[in-house]
């Protein structure tokens, strides 16, 4: 297969960018779309040209550290799926792709395609955790947890935190991350004693990064490689907005 | 080839019997003061299942710790992508489990390779794992009762694996990254992300810190510390095509091993049964999928060679199930190793399937039929997804190929039963230590022993020897010597401007590791990888070509220094595998089989770990002899 | 944001983007509230010129024991006027937070989920903003209404729509207002934490209903003027 594609070429944080053009040739369907890059990238090794820079890591879809902007979908054209795992296949022949990087002020391009996503650190830093030091566990029967309670935890906890919900929204906001994470928590019983101070301090550090405002466009679960749900960002809501009229204030 | 050195022995291990070991060494082990853990700094190379949980449990304990990891994040080290499960023995389910039986699993698994002791403790520990994780918010699988669900796997007769749906490792990475997290934030840990270790620094025959390259800014910085813990994972990336993640790499490993830390069993890798197979020339790694389809999947071939119909057009009669053939009464459950080669060995008599006849079928059409298509789905719907995805087939419909590759090293650096290397201050957990595996891993075995390293042995063992710290400030003149070699290392590889990429070295290495170091291997074989190895690693600093600079972001520099020190690893893999004639666990040696083909272990001549030291012109054998005291060395037999 | 800022609740909200969005939330309940009122009252035009005449003379004389004459009239502005405030407000901020969270634009941008609804919120709130001023001059303060006789709402209404601009531009404003509760109920129930997953779907159905009847309520009045079925 044969693709012209347009990439965003960035030498450092300072520098202004600019996409280039390069047409590949000779590209298997099976191949996956970070394989096509690597083909491109042994060719400009060759020409004499700086490889493109892209994150990518685990290649099965798990790490996050991937994530393209093609065509100007997150992640490309298919649903569910990360850059890693999406194939040529879903291309079709002479195709134009335009490869941009993640934009949102709290993730800055760092070179060509990569752009640094520590923000989300922030996020998870500020109380996205349960407080149970090492070796101060109860029997992990202690507390039995309804199945379903467990079975929508896992599904807002398989977040891989790529930051697709970012590059899709059109508020950059970072709403539907922060929500997977306080659902994700907040559905368990040991998540319970620090659930509203979590969804509260979370949010606060959300906003102080700078990261847009959701406003329900729901462009972030359309895009997401996990399928989060929009509703994780109303159950966010409900804590932050119980937080903000319950909790004492704090000094 | 090599040179014999003496023997050594682990000095740490305590005596008694098995079940007190554990507990009198925690006892034994000084402890320090909290005055004291808030004026010690500990180095964390690694963010995984072992780093990550050792980093935070060291920061709860009051050490100031500085972690480090390539990845953008912590939450990206590749125990994300394991699947499976977790082993513990809980017996929750009553069917005879117990610390003992997992220790006898492991120790069978590892066919014989591993210390009783080490793998004891892995045993006991494994059911605090458990409890620490769920109190963690862990969101493990449960049953309506709202307890948690188990499932057998690979090696095991008993159900004590327990899971989140496929995505097991990432649950719990993501546990140990929130309890990090918790710590980033209280301000005891400092967290480096985007940053290589690229050296060691010993001063006074004591770790004391390490050179790391800044991957965005590109600086080479020097931190020190009173203790370096490595948890840097495996080496499997030798092979150039292996499940793990594209940036795995043994540079921190490596690097400790040049410093004086022996390497103990290089040539034990395990090749995993359950993978996608290659699809082209251009694959650039391989996808794993979880062992646990085979409690449910059935693989077979057709009997007929070179039988290409599609598989529904094959009736049942002229399919081969071969491991239930083979071994009636573990069948598809068979150990790694007995899964990976029986795969090999039938497609190398033309009964393969697939692109090039690399590939076997895993049929889940009689479990859809038995358990009926929901259920399946409940239990693998991911790793069913995930397979879709990648080869464009419906396994729902279609039966998976599959095939073996390159998933895990169990040896690793040789480290004492407190993880302590053989460098006073330098420890060792998770995958990148050699100690708990033997020759072979048991399935859902390796997140048990990240996670037991790090939240629950480092730190009641580094205790005692940071019991002597705080430790006098490090000499300028032993940063210096270190960071010069290292930046003098990055220039030396720029400088090179040949004309192969960093990836197309990195592929030819792969490529002779899996010919001649990989399944099986025969002394013919590992003497030419032995003689290719030295040409290759010529062709590297004559041949590399990394354009740019080392001021910044640079990819290709990352790779080729890598790729070098893969070279020389594999050189010692090589080594190692050539002198262990035997078979035992992932190592088959194809002069050392039973009549029927199976491994045949050598218990008079290789009952011992072999812990290689580095020499410049020749690397020197020490021999570490195992013990077995509670277990009889047997022929493994899952017939 | 000061940290002093965070201690109170109306800081704790004010100072949050999900506080702002429940503001706007409450805000715009309270508006959709007033406007089904509005619209409601609107149809009274059907029953002739002494009801809904009537009806405006009536309001004024609400409460009037309590509030005086037309102090209900001025307490429900009042507050209108509140809320206006608080939710333009909020809805600029949020807004400018937006523009700044990404500095760069994409050059090549597909949309892939966001409804027409959702994506015109913030221009359809500006169209609505710059309609409610002109029809408060129009009808409230007559002072763009042909007619233009104070609580002569029969006669003043059957004059404005006798111009087809009139009716195009109060069509167009309704229309975009249909859009604003279309995704505005559904993003307010959202913000505020009603909507689950339970709800999720019925919640869409009910905010397009309610987004749907309204529009047609207030489309008929210069429709039916238009056609002379009322005047």
């Amino acid at each position: 297969m044969k693709f012209t594609l347009r990439v965003w070429r960035q030498d450092n944080q300072f520098d202004k960018g600019r996409l280039v053009m390069y047409v590949v040739d000779d590209i298997s369907p099976d191949m996956s779309f970070l394989e096509m890059l690597d083909v491109l990238n042994e060719r400009l090794i060759k020409d004499g040209e700086e490889p493109i820079a892209f994150d990518h890591d685990c290649r099965e879809g798990i790490c996050g550290m991937c994530g393209l902007m093609i065509n100007g979908n997150a992640h490309g054209p298919n649903k569910l799926t990360t850059t890693c795992q999406l194939h040529m296949r879903s291309f079709s022949e002479n195709e134009a792709i335009t490869i941009e990087p993640w934009r949102a002020k709290p993730f800055p391009v760092i070179k060509d395609l990569v752009v640094d996503r520590s923000s989300f650190d922030r996020i998870i830093e500020s109380g996205g955790y349960i407080s149970a030091p090492t070796g101060s566990a109860p029997d992990a029967h202690a507390v039995p947890v309804s199945k379903a309670d467990a079975d929508n935890a896992f599904e807002a906890a398989a977040c891989i935190g790529c930051g697709a919900c970012v590059a899709a929204c059109p508020n950059g906001s970072g709403m539907l991350f922060t929500a997977a994470k306080t659902t994700h928590l907040g559905l368990l019983p040991q998540g319970q004693p620090e659930r509203l101070t979590r969804a509260l301090d979370m949010v606060e550090t959300h906003d102080d990064l700078g990261f847009g405002g959701c406003t329900n466009s729901g462009e972030c679960t359309a895009v997401c490689p996990k399928g989060i749900p929009l509703e994780a960002i109303g159950r966010l809501n409900r804590d932050v907005l119980k937080a903000a009229t319950k909790l004492p204030a704090r000094h | 080839m090599y040179t014999e050195g003496a023997p050594i022995v682990d000095g740490k291990r305590p005596d008694g019997p098995l079940d007190e070991r554990w507990e009198k060494r925690r006892f034994s082990a000084r402890l320090v003061n909290p005055a004291n853990k808030r004026k010690m700094t500990v180095i964390v190379v690694g963010t995984g299942l072992a780093g990550g949980s050792a980093a935070a449990t060291l920061a709860e304990l009051g050490y100031n710790v500085l972690s480090f990891c390539y990845q953008d994040s912590p939450r990206r080290a590749h125990s994300i992508a394991a699947q499976g499960g977790i082993n513990a023995a809980k017996n929750y389910r009553n069917d005879g489990d117990s610390v003992f039986r997992l220790f006898y699993d492991t120790i069978k698994g590892g066919d014989f390779r591993a210390r009783e002791s080490n793998v004891h403790r892995l045993a006991e520990v494994s059911v605090e794992i458990i409890d620490q994780c769920v109190a963690q918010g862990v969101p493990f699988a449960r049953e309506y009762g709202g307890l948690l669900d188990t499932r057998s796997f690979g090696g095991a007769q008993v159900s004590r694996t327990f899971y989140a749906r496929g995505q097991t490792g990432q649950q719990l990475l993501l546990g140990a990254y929130q309890a990090l997290a918790r710590q980033i934030n209280a301000g005891r840990v400092k967290m480096h992300p985007r940053t290589e270790m690229l050296d060691l620094i010993v001063d006074d025959g004591r770790a004391r810190g390490i050179v790391a390259r800044d991957l965005v800014t590109g600086d080479i910085e020097t931190y020190t510390a009173d203790a370096v813990v490595l948890a840097t994972g495996g080496y499997g990336n030798t092979f150039y095509l292996s499940t793990n993640a594209k940036g795995s790499n043994a540079t921190a490993i490596w690097r400790a091993h040049k410093r004086g830390a022996l390497f103990a069993n290089p040539c034990y890798t395990q090749i995993h049964p359950t993978c996608i197979p290659v699809s082209g020339a251009h694959q650039s790694k391989l996808t794993l999928m979880s062992e646990s389809l085979r409690n449910d999947g059935r693989v077979w071939v057709p009997k007929a060679p070179k039988d290409n119909r599609a598989p529904h057009m094959i009736p049942e009669d002229e399919r081969d199930y071969y491991l239930e053939r083979m071994y009636p009464s573990f069948g598809n459950l068979v150990p790694r190793d007995i899964a990976s080669r029986a795969a090999k060995n039938i497609c190398d008599t033309g009964h393969g399937v697939g692109p090039g006849g690399l590939g076997v079928y895993l049929d889940f059409s009689d479990a859809i039929e038995r358990l009926g298509r929901d259920a399946v789905e409940a239990k693998y719907g991911n790793l069913f997804e995930m397979y879709a995805q990648i080869t464009g087939e419906n396994p729902y419909k279609v039966p998976m190929r599959i095939y073996p590759a390159v998933h895990y090293t169990m040896g690793g650096l040789w480290v004492d039963y407190d993880l302590q290397s053989t460098i006073p201050g330098l420890f060792v957990i998770g995958e990148a230590n050699f100690s708990d595996h033997g020759a072979n891993r048991l399935g859902a075995s390796a997140l048990m022993q990240g996670l037991a390293d790090g939240y629950f042995i480092l730190p009641n063992t580094i205790g005692d020897y940071l019991a002597d710290g705080p430790f006098p400030p490090v000499s300028q003149q032993a940063i210096t010597s270190v960071e010069q070699e290292v930046v003098d290392r990055v220039v030396r590889i720029l400088a090179v401007d040949g004309d192969r990429s960093p990836d197309d070295i990195h592929r030819e290495l792969g490529q002779l590791m899996w010919d001649y170091c990989g399944m099986e291997r025969s002394e013919e074989g590992l003497r030419k990888a032995l003689e290719a190895i030295p040409a290759l690693r010529k062709e590297f600093w004559q041949r590399v070509r990394v354009l740019g600079t080392g001021d910044g972001l640079n990819q290709s520099l990352e790779k080729a220094g890598r790729v070098a020190d893969f070279i020389d690893l594999a050189e010692l893999m090589v080594i190692d595998a050539l002198h262990r004639t035997e078979s035992c666990g992932g190592h088959f040696r194809a002069e050392s089989q039973t009549e029927d083909g199976e491994a045949l272990r050598d218990d008079e001549n290789f009952s011992y770990v072999a812990a290689w030291e580095y020499g410049p012109q020749q690397p020197v054998l020490h021999r570490e002899e195992l013990l077995f005291e509670n277990v009889t060395p047997s022929q493994r037999s899952y017939k | 944001m000061l940290d002093a800022a965070r201690r109170t609740t109306p800081g704790r909200i004010w100072s949050s983007t999900i506080g702002k969005k429940a503001v706007m939330g409450v805000t715009g309940l309270l508006m959709l509230i007033y406007v089904i009122v509005h619209m409601a009252s609107n149809l009274k035009i059907f029953f002739g010129r002494e009801n809904i005449d009537g009806y405006a003379s009536w309001l004024r004389h609400l409460l009037d024991g309590l509030l005086g004459y037309e102090g209900f009239v001025w307490v429900a502005r009042i507050g209108l006027v509140a809320c206006v405030v608080l939710h333009m407000t909020a809805a600029i901020q949020l807004a400018r937070r937006a523009r700044k969270a990404r500095p760069k634009a994409y050059q090549h941008r597909a949309k892939v989920q966001g409804s027409y609804a959702a994506r015109t919120m913030r221009w359809g709130g500006v169209i609505l903003a710059l309609f409610i001023v002109y029809h408060i001059l129009d009808l409230t303060a007559g002072v763009l209404n042909p007619n233009g006789v104070h609580l002569a709402v029969y006669d003043n209404v059957v004059a404005d729509f006798q111009r087809w601009y009139v009716v195009l531009f109060y069509a167009a404003a309704v229309i975009a207002l249909g859009f604003h509760i279309r995704h505005g109920l559904w993003s307010g129930l959202q913000s505020l934490g009603a909507s689950t997953a339970a709800r999720q779907r019925a919640i869409q159905s009910f905010a397009f209903a309610v987004a749907f009847l309204i529009t047609v309520g207030f489309l008929a009045v210069p429709f039916a003027v238009l056609t002379g079925l009322v005047g």
